[in-house]
């Protein structure tokens, strides 16, 4: 390998560091009007009317729309059809979009939008999951679902469960939770749209050009080969910009309204507002483990607050009971979810996307098992590590898997067994695992995933992807692979993506499917051009076709610049493409398209921190972290994602809380809205873990979420360690540490969280038979 | 200038707090008054120290006679915010930043969503809707500890130039939160101390950096060997003034700094403070944490006395 598995520096990085990347709010297209959005100041209310008039009236204004203008219904689920660009009948959370003024100065937008009048008719708001479950004061936030305000149910069942507890020894219950949170990019979601000659252009920051193409066909009601969606330059995401969101429709319908082009960049508050990001979760879990600490039956329960709308939300709640089999071996698994209705901003996907809840959970829950059996947890937990190459008991199917290898290594390297055991020090371990990629697309279609193309001219190499590169590096890892197949280096791949007129599909950066996917795919096109340029050469030489070396820019005894004349004129216009298509390996049970991927990545981490039992603040010193890539292609964006997560996880940990007061975010702002700064950020010691998976390109699997996931279950066993109490729900703040040491010095459990699970109407769980324990047999039967 | 356009006008120094408040619309003014030619020297004597108002945060707390004699001050100083607004921010505008609420320091849109307050633009306390007045929390790092150094302000004005007390500067009010008149200048500060006189500044915030206090305690204190002869205690961000703890001041008179006494003192300080529910935190931590910053920054003079170190 002369470039996969090198250091090297992100094609983007001289762009980026240099200010010359374009980001969406950097354009500004002659004659640009700026659009800003009113938003419903009430939690829940029915619009009795909108007066623009006003509006109208002020200079500079040039459009204005309603509801009524934009009345098609879309959503990123076909399931969950359930947003309006603009709502003109019922607002559903404070920072719901009512009207947009399209006007020549941004401040005239902002006065214009206070100059709307709207009556409403407020509605009693339901801001919690106890309130949702509840029958509603005066009426229900969503016409769909129920009772009550439950949008979604899910019920399935694995195995003989109630015989799994049977012939356990010993069988605990815990109930955890875990406080919402949102992506927190440094840019705000920003859009400029064009229409011209009968043709929108939108520029937006997405992650997901493609799905924001189906949006806006769908609600311009305009088939999808007069719209164009370029992803800008990005300047985050984390699972944010992965819905098609209602400034992006806003835009390109004032853009047509209007005919110049129309920009929105959200402000910080209303980036809040657009959200989508961690579910609150409430969490009960029950397990049996016989006396020799293997798992015999568990039954996982979660309730996540959903907020307004359905966004991601049915994924999510699979989601939250999808993993847990994924890590650890259970012989007969059921699990009950439950989505509900708030009137808070809708949740969806945060890096993870609906796994670092339940994760945090169960990491816990099998620690106090431990403490109970008087077993170490590390012992516990790897007595019950799933092994490579198996199905699960919901028929996942695990192929390459690091547990052991990323287990010895942050217990080794942090000394994890060996620790001095003083008051107000501890050290917690915890692991996970997460997708690579989604195996089923969002939509139901038998198309590839993940579509390249490459073209050769005179020496030039130029790859066409759909794929986003939303800082994670998605361009740089293309380039490698199209460089180390043609014998080139990254900065000589020229790189077209996330345009939907030039570039074949990408479903988009989410779900970490990026590397695997595109990376297949590109990889495919790559080999064919390589196999072309060899060919040529091998004609004109005389030489064995399998004798040319391509590397060092060089095929055989060309050049690559003369390997490419020589081909052109063998073969006429130099093209390839390849695609990628996840093999068909869900589970014959209704649900079971959430959790399959092509394969997983696990890490492993160890916290080590002092906690102050007068203050209850937490210092953490030092983390490992150890993760299964598979394989780099490039280590330090595999090193960027991984800290990056660790970073993530502990602000989640820590301190990062989407939370409300009197129906409104409590603090929708950078200033109040704390996430870690430099400062709160420890020595974070990173290791590789590769386990070359059989499908992965060159072996690779994710890296940008899954390490996430052990973070806060890890601190939370830290703190634990430290000062003998369970901090059982996320945030980790400190008056909830010094609150569980008043309770164990007045002798009671010695714990903060939440008392109890509701009582949830849970369905009659749908019975599935596990798979043959046999790996390859399973396969055959699906 | 300021007499002229009256309310319609404000002075503005480094700008880094009035900025945001302008883009916010908690502000609403025609005029800024620019202060950038006003001088920015620090001039040191052993007893005394004048710092100009427009000398930067970042300035004071680097300046080695301030971290030597003055040391909480410059612990303060260093402590506000985060270094790119400390290189902006000046110690006039620190002294005189606006008290602080998290019904308040919020967008335009989102106050009025709420309902508006009474520090803007509404008629009712959001913290405490049954009370008449505003309760936004004074959040300066430096005024407590200028008040504990007997500090002095410069205020020049339209009827001539005045010298104030800095603990006459602030009033129990969260929206006229200031004893200076509207059109009056603060060009300086001058902080005075005897020779044994050791200082310190500790601040509570839930992050490293960037945070505006949660609670915070300024001590100064005189010492005789082993005996307190002086000593100024005074809070930040538990009520919308710095608040001075006078019965700790008057507990530790005389007294031997010990474990017990200074604990004891801490619990005396923590008493008066009267943090509500409008700042990062619940207010019962943040009440119960009072006593634990009093007694580190007394623990801190009584370090240095020591030769332990700032």
């Amino acid at each position: 390998m002369k470039v996969v598995g090198k250091p090297l520096a992100k094609v983007d990085a001289a762009a980026k560091v240099t200010g010359r990347a374009i980001y969406a709010d950097d354009m500004l297209p002659a004659r640009t009007l700026h659009c800003r959005i009113l938003r419903s100041p009430h939690p829940h209310a029915r619009i009795v009317s909108i007066d623009t008039s006003a509006a109208r009236r002020i200079p500079g204004v040039v459009a204005v729309i309603t509801g009524s203008d934009l009345p098609v219904k879309f959503g990123i689920l076909p399931v969950t059809q359930d947003e309006r660009a603009l709502e003109h009948e019922k607002v559903r959370y404070v920072g719901d979009p009512i009207a947009a003024v399209a006007a020549t100065e941004e401040e005239i937008a902002a006065a214009a939008c206070d100059a709307i009048a709207v009556e409403y008719e407020v509605l009693e708001p339901v801001m919690s999951i106890e309130a949702a479950l509840a029958i509603p004061k005066d009426e229900r936030i969503q016409d769909y679902g129920g009772p009550n305000n439950i949008h979604k149910f899910v019920s399935l069942e694995f195995g003989d469960v109630d015989g799994g507890f049977a012939r356990a020894d010993n069988v605990r219950e815990d109930v955890f939770f875990f406080q919402g949170n949102t992506h927190l990019p440094m840019e705000q979601h920003s859009a400029v749209a064009t229409y011209i000659d009968g043709r929108v252009t939108l520029w937006s920051s997405t992650q997901v050009v493609h799905y924001v193409h189906r949006a806006l066909a769908k609600v311009l009601e305009l088939p999808m080969n007069r719209i164009r969606v370029i992803g800008a330059a990005h300047g985050g995401g984390f699972g944010g910009k992965t819905d098609p969101f209602a400034h992006e429709i806003i835009v390109a319908k004032l853009a047509m309204l209007t005919g110049r082009p129309v920009k929105c960049t959200l402000t910080r508050e209303e980036v809040f507002y657009a959200h989508r990001g961690r579910h609150p979760v409430l969490m009960w879990i029950k397990t049996g483990v016989t006396a020799d600490g293997r798992i015999s039956a568990m039954h996982f329960r979660s309730a996540l607050d959903g907020g307004a709308y359905g966004s991601y939300g049915v994924a999510s709640t699979f989601y939250t009971g999808a993993l847990q089999t994924v890590t650890y071996d259970i012989p007969a698994y059921r699990f009950e979810g439950c989505r509900v209705f708030t009137n808070k901003p809708p949740c969806g996907p945060k890096r993870g996307h609906g796994t670092p809840q339940p994760r945090f959970a169960l990491e816990l829950h099998l620690e106090k098992l431990a403490h109970d059996l008087g077993l170490d947890p590390v012992e516990l937990k790897r007595r019950n590590f799933v092994k490579p190459n198996t199905r699960t008991v919901n028929w996942l199917r695990v192929t390459s898997c690091g547990l052991e290898e990323c287990t010895d290594r942050v217990i080794k390297a942090s000394a994890f067994h060996q620790r001095k055991r003083f008051f107000g020090r501890g050290m917690g371990f915890a692991i996970s695992s997460y997708l690579s990629g989604a195996g089923t697309a969002i939509y139901w279609n038998d198309m590839p995933h993940s579509e390249v193309q490459i073209k050769v001219d005179r020496g030039g190499v130029t790859a066409f992807c759909g794929a986003m590169d939303i800082g994670q590096g998605s361009d740089s890892v293309l380039a490698t692979i199209v460089a180390e197949e043609l014998g080139l280096q990254p900065a000589d791949i020229r790189l077209v993506t996330a345009d939907t007129d030039t570039t074949p599909i990408d479903l988009g950066s989410y779900s970490s499917r990026v590397t695997f996917m595109a990376g297949n795919a590109a990889l495919e096109a790559a080999r064919k051009m390589r196999a072309l340029l060899v060919e040529a050469v091998a004609a004109k030489t005389g030489a064995e076709a399998s004798a040319i070396d391509v590397s060092e820019a060089r095929v055989g005894d060309c050049s690559f610049e003369e390997a490419s004349v020589l081909a052109e004129a063998r073969f006429g216009t130099l093209t390839t493409a390849g695609s990628y298509t996840p093999p068909k390996i869900a589970g014959p049970y209704k649900g079971s398209g959430v959790g399959p991927s092509p394969a997983y990545s696990y890490s492993a981490c160890v916290v080590d921190l002092d906690a102050d039992a007068r203050t209850g603040l937490i210092h953490v010193n030092k983390i490992w972290i150890a993760h299964d890539v598979g394989r780099a292609i490039n280590p330090l964006l595999v090193e960027g994602q991984v800290e990056g997560s660790v970073y993530m996880g502990l602000g989640e940990a820590l301190m990062e809380e989407q939370v409300f007061r009197k129906g409104l975010h409590k603090w929708p702002s950078m200033l109040e809205y704390k996430s870690p700064t430099f400062l709160d950020m420890p020595e974070v010691e990173t290791f590789i873990v590769e386990t070359n998976d059989p499908e992965g390109p060159y072996g690779a699997k994710e890296a940008g979420q899954g390490p996430l996931l052990p973070v806060p279950p890890a601190l939370c066993s830290a703190v634990y360690d430290a000062l003998g109490v369970w901090i059982d729900e996320i945030p980790v703040s400190p008056e909830k540490v010094t609150e569980a040491l008043r309770r164990k010095e007045k002798g009671e459990p010695p714990r903060y969280g939440p008392p109890r699970f509701p009582s949830i109407p849970y369905p009659e769980a749908i019975k599935v038979q596990p798979p043959p324990k046999d790996f390859d047999a399973a396969a055959a039967t699906i | 200038m300021a007499e002229e356009h009256g309310a319609r006008a404000m002075f503005v120094a480094g700008g880094t707090d009035l900025f945001p408040k302008l883009k916010r619309r908690q502000f609403e003014v025609e005029t800024l008054i620019g202060l950038d030619f006003l001088p920015r020297v620090i001039r040191n004597g052993s007893t005394e120290c004048a710092i100009d108002a427009g000398v930067t945060l970042a300035t004071a707390a680097h300046d080695s006679h301030l971290q030597a004699g003055f040391t909480g001050y410059a612990q303060a100083a260093g402590l506000v915010s985060s270094p790119p607004l400390r290189n902006a921010g000046t110690i006039g505008g620190n002294l005189c930043v606006d008290t602080r609420c998290n019904y308040y320091d919020m967008t335009y849109e989102w106050r009025k969503a709420a309902g508006f307050c009474i520090k803007k633009d509404g008629d009712i306390c959001l913290v405490a809707p049954s009370s008449p007045r505003c309760w936004a929390v004074s959040s300066s790092d430096t005024a407590p500890m200028a008040i504990a150094l007997d500090g002095v302000v410069g205020l020049a004005g339209p009827e001539g130039d005045r010298e104030l007390p800095v603990s006459a500067l602030y009033r129990d009010d969260g929206i006229e939160y200031m004893a200076k008149r509207p059109a009056e200048v603060l060009t300086g500060l001058r902080l005075r101390k005897s020779a044994n006189t050791r200082s310190a500044y500790v601040k509570l915030r839930r992050r490293g950096s960037i945070d505006f206090p949660i609670a915070g305690a300024a001590v100064a204190m005189e010492l005789d060997g082993e005996s307190v002869i002086g000593c100024r205690i005074v809070l930040s961000a538990v009520a919308s003034y710095p608040l001075e703890a006078a019965a700790a001041e008057k507990f530790l008179k005389g007294k031997r700094l010990d474990q017990e006494t200074i604990r004891e003192a801490a619990e005396l300080a923590a008493k008066p403070a009267k943090p509500l529910d409008n700042a990062d935190l619940s207010h019962f931590w943040r009440k119960r944490m009072v006593r634990v910053v009093v007694e580190q920054a007394i623990q801190r003079v009584s370090d240095q006395r020591a030769g332990f170190g700032g």
